[in-house]
């Protein structure tokens, strides 16, 4: 099944001996320059690219707080050598978050620190060679920018924000990661990760209402590009049609059926997704997320709501704000933007949605806490909303329920390993030895509790799980989406139009 | 006054200034930085009361590393408050005894004494564990066993003034007094005070440049010190604005 050794699942989760270089041979592909020149990058390595990349890395070091001071303050004390997933999925000693961070820290320290500079030996500096720079390539390319490391460093050093500088040092010099590179060149040209055009996603949706009705008989509508909505609903593209993302856009639109909500989505901004934060990039961030800002603005909507996608979340979450606000022209009473999850809540919360519990009664279901949204956002007014509400959400489908080891869950939680950029057959091997732990933890309840099933809500989460758990001896229709568990037991009142009187009271928490 | 008394004023006139000199420098860098982006680690603190209870209990407790890994905690916590109370206990060098800020210097010697044992335990156990742990010793630099060694000397040797070989603490309270107030006095020519001193001089002199650069570091974490508000109030850098001001026109 695969050209590389598939870690063995056992009785508990093994932190290996380290085994150096294993990984060194594990690189994506490299975006061609006609990609790296339309996201404003250089198509060629220039000459005196190590100069270049130094300015590079001076420039962000004055314009990133957290690269400064994540760069000086690290006292190698290894308190996170062992909780990256790809480490202990590895055993390579650079996938650990501190030796991750080294590759650039040591080229800091040998070009900008008195100590680097005249005793290089002593504090392990070294100058930036070919081969740095390939280890960079490399290495940056198996981190997920998950910050599961930070959660445990002592002074919360956050391996994605190096990884991040990391690649964005690289694009200065020409050298850019295929998938991510190209995706965006999707986005700007087209509107999606995917690449969809609005008459293709026009055709898919309305293959769904088909399909709806024919399932349930009530015509529950998904809207494209409807002016005057109430709501633009944002999510990542795979929700449009790879399994199990679309039972998930089913389950959102039968919630906003069953709210009597006034919504749609956008062909312009047809992508939850920001694949700008992946690459470092703020300017290629923003203009991303200026899509949506567009988008909502020529649609005239009131609310802008999240699909299920991690990354997605933390971008329109914790940088939409300050990349694309601000959101005066919206509903003040809403929190900009809101997360799918966060509506369907209040609406539970409120009993405006009737579920039939046992429609899910054949499935025992555990929830995969993706780590953007675990540690990097929030759901609802409290602290750790992230975590309860999507379990919440769960439990008022489903009778069955268990979490996975609490180790392995909550701000613990480890990642799919697919996340930041490494959703690419190019990594596979990554991918699946990075998945390692999560795979554990899921073998864990099977065994103890009888799961057989694990809900994400991340695009990236469902999309890399589907395709690694077969190596670990799982099922792909083992990976439901949350929003999956909520059409299966969703209770539909009626036919349209029943609803049209509530349009305008539909349940919602308002501003705090 | 003698050569040595001399070349150990200048020296810690000269680490003194790299010290708070190179501080100075670090901070303002690291005020003067900005924060282009809403990075707290979450589930964060969602007013600033709340983050500053949590930065106090990062820097009181450890509490991140505590969840981390138990022995690092133990070692790492052991030490740090043991040199709080050690650098406690050594301001009756520095502070005179009818000043009216003196009244505390008494309270705390004794617990300074025996902080040197505690802060000699977990030295030596981090440094155990840099050795013995390979994933630890991996990431270790020559330097960051020297800085443990450095640690470790510093606390023996004034161990040993306090327990084993005395010294004329009285001289050197008035040595350290006249630099203070430019009315040199000779310091005590014994090794182990010269050991001590001059070890603790090196430390001085390394610290902005090294990653001790940790303790003024930690307060300027954004994954620990931002309020978890971004949607309720817009963050912005002032380049961002720039930005956003360039793209406008």
């Amino acid at each position: 099944m695969a050209d590389f050794e598939v870690p063995e699942l056992k009785e508990t989760l093994d932190i290996p001996k380290y085994v150096d270089g294993v990984m060194a041979h594990s690189a994506p592909y490299t975006a061609k320059a006609e990609f790296q020149e339309a996201l404003g990058f250089p198509g060629e390595l220039p000459e005196n690219w190590q100069q270049v990349a130094l300015e590079k890395m001076t420039d962000l070091r004055t314009r990133y707080r957290s690269f400064q001071v994540y760069l000086d303050i690290c006292v190698k004390c290894g308190a996170c050598t062992d909780k990256c997933h790809y480490y202990i999925g590895t055993a390579d000693p650079k996938n650990m978050p501190v030796a991750r961070q080294d590759l650039l820290r040591k080229v800091y320290r040998r070009y900008f620190t008195f100590a680097g500079k005249y005793f290089p030996k002593l504090v392990g500096a070294v100058d930036l060679t070919k081969e740095v720079l390939d280890d960079w390539y490399s290495y940056y390319h198996q981190c997920s920018q998950c910050r599961r490391c930070s959660v445990y460093c002592p002074y919360g050093i956050d391996t994605a924000e190096i990884s991040m500088a990391a690649r964005e040092i690289m694009d200065s010099i020409s050298i850019g990661q295929k998938y991510c590179n190209e995706i965006l060149g999707k986005v700007f040209v087209i509107g999606n990760n995917l690449g969809l055009p609005q008459r293709a996603l026009a055709d898919t949706l309305e293959g769904l209402e088909e399909e709806v009705e024919e399932d349930t008989g009530v015509a529950v509508k998904f809207p494209l590009d409807q002016k005057g909505a109430e709501i633009l609903l944002v999510p990542p593209s795979a929700d449009f049609f790879a399994e199990p993302h679309v039972d998930g856009l089913i389950g959102y639109a039968k919630v906003f059926h069953e709210a009597g909500a006034s919504w749609t989505m956008s062909s312009y901004a047809s992508e939850a997704g920001n694949f700008g934060m992946f690459i470092g990039s703020y300017e290629v961030m923003q203009k991303a997320a200026l899509r949506i800002r567009k988008a909502a603005i020529d649609l005239g909507v009131k609310r802008i709501i999240f699909g299920e996608c991690g990354h997605a979340w933390r971008v329109a979450y914790a940088f939409l704000n300050t990349l694309a606000g601000p959101f005066d022209f919206l509903d003040p009473r809403y929190p900009v933007p809101q997360h799918i999850c966060e509506y369907t809540y209040d609406l539970i919360q409120k009993n405006r949605l009737k579920f039939n519990k046992s429609e899910n009664d054949h499935m025992t279901l555990t929830f995969h806490d993706s780590c953007n949204v675990a540690r990097a956002t929030r759901m609802g007014d409290k602290p750790g909303g992230q975590f309860d509400i999507p379990r919440a959400i769960i439990k008022a489908a489903c009778n069955n329920y268990v979490d996975m080891p609490a180790d392995t869950i909550g701000e613990a939680t480890f990642c799919c390993a697919g996340g930041g950029g490494i959703l690419t057959d190019d990594l596979m091997e990554i991918r699946v030895k990075g998945a390692l732990p999560r795979m554990q933890a899921l073998k864990t309840v099977s065994v103890e509790d009888g799961v057989t099933h694990m809900a994400a809500i991340c695009a990236i989460c469902k999309s890399q799980f589907t395709k690694v758990i077969p190596y670990y001896g799982f099922t792909m229709d083992q990976i439901v989406s949350v929003h999956q568990l909520v059409s299966n037991a969703l209770v539909l009142t009626g036919a349209t139009g029943e609803n049209d009187s509530s349009e305008n009271d539909e349940g919602n928490t308002e501003k705090e | 006054m003698s050569a040595l008394s001399v070349s150990y004023a200048i020296l810690f006139y000269f680490a003194f200034a790299i010290l708070v000199g190179g501080l100075f420098h670090k901070i303002r860098q690291y005020w003067r930085t900005p924060t282009p982006l809403k990075i707290a680690t979450t589930p964060a603190p969602v007013t600033q009361t709340g983050v500053i209870l949590r930065m106090a209990s990062e820097i009181v407790l450890f509490s991140s590393l505590f969840k981390s890994n138990k022995w690092i905690w133990i070692f790492g916590w052991m030490f740090h408050v043991s040199l709080l109370l050690i650098v406690l206990r050594h301001f009756r060098y520095f502070v005179d005894n009818t000043s009216i800020i003196w009244f505390w210097v008494p309270l705390v010697q004794p617990f300074g004494v025996y902080a040197a044992f505690t802060m000699i335990i977990g030295l030596t156990g981090l440094l155990a564990r840099r050795i013995l742990v390979d994933r630890v010793r991996y990431i270790s630099s020559p330097s960051d066993y020297l800085m443990l060694l450095l640690l470790i000397s510093i606390a023996s040797s004034g161990a040993m003034m306090k327990f084993v070989s005395h010294t004329d603490i009285v001289s050197v309270k008035a040595f350290f007094s006249g630099l203070m107030t430019f009315n040199f006095q000779p310091l005590p020519g014994d090794p182990l005070l010269l050991i001590h001193l001059g070890l603790v001089a090196t430390l001085m002199i390394i610290f902005p440049i090294s990653k001790l650069l940790h303790a003024p570091g930690i307060f300027f974490s954004p994954t620990r010190n931002q309020i978890d508000n971004p949607r309720e109030k817009r963050h912005l850098a002032p380049w961002a604005a720039e930005l956003e001001a360039e793209k406008a026109k």
